[in-house]
């Protein structure tokens, strides 16, 4: 093996060594194995709710986000938008929303790898798939202030509402309308997945540090 | 002592919740004693409330399909806060539903009468689908009098999709009733006149004039009567009246009581007649006749090719009625109105208006008589008459003008009793007589009502099971009962609690009918309606119930030149823009416009009118209509949205610019 890959793989646990702390060299890999079930779970339910609250909505206006699409009251709430300028949903996140699956089997096939690393170029793999939720909300935030700040100057209310951007999590308020976001069962998926991660590592470290300093010694 | 116990405390922590609930808002029952004593309200007032009010967001139990008399509609009510839901357009146009100003006109035209338009109806008696003799609420079906025409609407979307005009007769009155499964819908004529009313004089009353109960086939898929294989029985020419159909025990017949067997006809007020008047001339007889149909037989002798055409419609003639046993007719007190079958479908009970009694048939003694011949003779056309006296289970005298009557779940009859401005109480025998505490067939209770009842209807009253619970007396004048509005009056629809038996029946609502004239209505289980609350997708043709491929979608709306004379017009409706806002033709121009509103919030109705041009439609979210005119005015007319859609619902407008010709 050239050296180089073995440097990045880091060293291999001797078959016995496996056999008598077999729990000290699993820990990791098998908690990387539930990140990854975690991580494939969330791609089939919502990862992000908001709802619009008005009066005459006695059962508020829906809108969910999956990794690969947007549910709910789609239709209505741009119907609404179109009063204040503000461009389809549809339009929004259109290259997330398309290579989402792929990022996130890419996501698992990383954390696969990783599990078979055992030097620190590990936390290379982890660490993109980790930052995963709060990179979802940040590029959700970014596409709700692109929306919400370029309105169309053209539109019927133009007038009469400031641009505006709604809060990614929480409470906001445009027009006669509250917004509550709220994660979904996704995110709350992928944020324990991250948390465990950290773990994983946390544990991949004290298996395999000692493991690589008694490498390098002899 | 323990249950005791526990009943007491149970009362005190319900107390205990009202005081609570009450503290919250700041009120206490001396606050509800207070606003009742300065509105003169008794406690038996408060308790009626306490029933019927119903407040913001509360959604009502039943709901009653009422009869819109001469409104040609019908009107959707809610139970018990006897609130109006809506109209349903049938037989006339009406503006708000956008029937018959661009939409529905085919519809309405398919029931002119020997080419007339004809835009009015007489609606009496609406008639649920039912499924093994319960409401199934999925069609309603109504016939017109006026015109002997039967309507059918779909309780999806609640609009009407099907008008027919009986080609034999030009009035009824004993329709629309359906059999436990809705093969058929059957409407009987009731001023008889010849076929296909052509004329005759007066004097050939007897040999030219004639009656009729026709079965119009219901095609439950495609939701129409078919027309081809729909026929008629011939019966003489008695005014057929009020009908019901067997079920359970009678299923398979069909019972109609009539009038007029002395076959007066009238001419009263001409100079030199002799007859007396139509109201005296048909009460002459002591009994007119009950006839006894037995469909299912009938059906089999129209299958079997025994039938001639007459106007182009199958008619099995009387001579082979009587022959192949379909029609028996059994004496019924005279003038008799109502005709309805018990739950069991054991008995049927027919009230005389002249005589203070309803008289009970009993099935079983009817099949007897029929497969026994037990005749007392033949009326003159040659119809055996089952004895009287071999087929009548009881009489219960129950008060003075009995018409209609209808049932609860508990053994109780309810009669409405024109002349004592009343509803009777009286309880069955047979199998229903363990069901509450009184002796069979015994007057329970009568409860005064204002004033005049016609028609009543309990909850579910006319079905294999009726619910009990509620009853409404459906009464034809209110005299002193609300604000006059001019000489023209209301009539008043009154709530009657029936949940407890024996004489406990009281009013608890008065609900004023300043629509039409309202005759029979019957009353379903709100759970049992599953209509649409916007129509399934974009582009919904209520016509076919289905996406109409040629419905314009966002993005391909286009006026579209096609000849010479000819516009197509493609537009969506959304809130709050027409597209396209402008239309321009030249004038002579044959225009074909389509319209859809591309909604899908619950509410979001556009209207879509054309001044001038007599256009006004109403597009509920996801429905397309077609509309088709000769644009033979020139002009400028702004077309705008008339339901007030949105806050920039005004600005909803366009213009159809029709440059004059050279």
């Amino acid at each position: 093996m050239p050296s180089f890959i073995e440097h990045i793989v880091g060293p291999r646990v001797d078959q016995s060594d496996l056999k008598q702390h077999s729990i000290k060299y699993g820990t990791p890999g098998f908690l990387l194995l539930i990140a990854r079930v975690m991580l494939l779970v969330s791609l089939f339910v919502p990862f992000w709710h908001m709802e619009l609250v008005a009066p005459q909505y006695p059962e508020n206006l829906h809108l969910t986000a999956y990794v690969n699409h947007l549910a709910g009251d789609v239709a209505e709430i741009d119907s609404l938008n179109h009063y204040i300028g503000m461009r389809p949903l549809g339009e929004a996140a259109q290259i997330e929303r398309s290579i989402g699956v792929y990022v996130m089997i890419g996501f698992v096939l990383m954390l696969e790898l990783a599990s078979w690393i055992h030097s620190r170029w590990a936390v290379l793999l982890i660490l993109p798939v980790l930052l995963f939720p709060a990179v979802f909300l940040v590029d959700l935030h970014l596409w709700m202030s692109h929306f919400g700040l370029n309105l169309d100057p053209d539109a019927p209310l133009s007038n009469s509402i400031d641009p505006f951007v709604p809060p990614v999590l929480g409470t906001g308020m445009v027009g006669q309308f509250k917004t509550v976001a709220s994660p979904g069962l996704g995110m709350i998926l992928s944020v324990i997945a991250s948390f465990t991660m950290i773990v994983a590592l946390f544990f991949h470290r004290r298996a395999y540090l000692p493991l690589l300093k008694s490498k390098k010694g002899s | 002592m323990r249950i005791q116990k526990i009943k007491q405390s149970g009362i005190a922590v319900v107390g205990l919740l009202a005081l609570t609930a009450g503290s919250v808002f700041g009120q206490s029952m001396s606050d509800v004693e207070k606003a009742a004593k300065e509105r003169g309200l008794s406690t038996q007032d408060l308790l009626a409330a306490a029933k019927t009010y119903t407040p913001t967001g509360m959604k009502d139990e039943y709901v009653i399909f009422s009869s819109g008399g001469h409104s040609g509609q019908v009107f959707v009510i809610g139970v018990p806060s006897m609130r109006i839901l809506r109209t349903i357009a049938v037989f006339t146009p009406e503006p708000w539903q956008g029937w018959g100003y661009g939409v529905g006109d085919d519809i309405l035209d398919a029931g002119n009468v020997s080419g007339k338009e004809n835009r009015w109806g007489d609606t009496h008696h609406p008639a649920l689908s039912e499924t093994d003799g319960d409401y199934d609420g999925e069609w309603l079906f109504i016939n017109d009098k006026a015109n002997a025409r039967i309507a059918v609407i779909d309780l999806r979307d609640f609009e009407t999709k099907q008008i027919v005009k009986n080609p034999l007769f030009i009035n009824d009155h004993g329709g629309a009733f359906v059999p436990p499964n809705t093969e058929y819908i059957f409407e009987t004529a009731q001023y008889n006149v010849p076929w296909g009313a052509e004329y005759a004089p007066m004097s050939e009353y007897k040999e030219n004039f004639r009656g009729a109960v026709t079965m119009w086939k219901f095609d439950r898929k495609k939701g129409r009567i078919d027309m081809d294989k729909s026929f008629a029985v011939e019966l003489p020419p008695y005014w057929q009246d009020i009908a019901d159909a067997g079920k359970l025990e009678s299923d398979g017949f069909f019972f109609l009581n009539s009038i007029n067997t002395e076959l007066a006809t009238g001419g009263f007020g001409v100079e030199g007649a002799k007859n007396p008047p139509f109201e005296a001339g048909v009460s002459m007889n002591a009994t007119d006749y009950l006839h006894i149909i037995d469909w299912k037989k009938a059906e089999k002798v129209f299958q079997a090719g025994k039938f001639t055409n007459i106007k182009d419609f199958p008619v099995i003639s009387l001579q082979d009625a009587i022959a192949e046993g379909i029609l028996h007719v059994t004496p019924e007190p005279r003038s008799p109105h109502g005709v309805d079958v018990a739950p069991k479908g054991d008995f049927v009970v027919v009230s005389g208006k002249l005589d203070p009694h309803t008289t009970i048939y009993s099935v079983e003694k009817i099949k007897k008589a029929i497969a026994t011949k037990n005749y007392s003779g033949k009326d003159e056309f040659g119809v055996p008459v089952l004895d009287f006296d071999s087929v009548m289970e009881a009489q219960v005298e129950v008060g003075l003008g009995p018409l209609h009557t209808q049932f609860g779940p508990d053994g109780y009859a309810y009669t409405s009793l024109f002349l004592d401005s009343a509803v009777a109480r009286w309880t069955l025998g047979g199998d229903y007589g363990n069901l509450n505490p009184e002796p069979d067939w015994t007057l329970v209770q009568k409860t005064p009502v204002q004033y005049n009842i016609g028609h009543l209807g309990a909850a579910e009253g006319d079905t294999v099971d009726p619910d009990g619970k509620y009853l409404v007396a459906y009464n034809k004048w209110s005299v002193d009962r609300f604000i006059h509005t001019g000489p023209l009056l209301p009539q008043n629809f009154q709530l009657l609690d029936i949940s407890k038996q024996g004489t406990e029946m009281p009013v608890i609502y008065d609900m004023p009918m300043g629509i039409g004239e309202p005759h029979y209505a019957q009353i379903i289980k709100a759970d049992k309606l599953h209509p649409w609350s916007v129509y399934p997708e974009i582009g919904w043709d209520p016509m076919t119930q289905a996406v109409d491929p040629w419905a314009p979608r966002p993005k391909m709306e286009r006026v579209e030149r096609k000849g010479e004379h000819e516009v197509e017009v493609f537009m969506t409706s959304v809130r709050s823009h027409f597209t396209p806002e402008h239309v321009t033709v030249k004038q002579g121009d044959k225009v074909t416009w389509r319209i859809t509103n591309t909604e899908r919030a619950i509410d979001a109705t556009h209207g879509f009118s054309i001044p001038v041009y007599n256009i006004t439609l109403s597009l509920e979210a996801g429905e397309t209509a077609k509309i088709e005119f000769i644009a033979d005015t020139p002009g400028t007319f702004p077309f705008y949205c008339t339901e007030f859609c949105s806050a920039l619902h005004l600005e909803m407008m366009g213009y159809l610019m029709v440059e004059p010709a050279e």
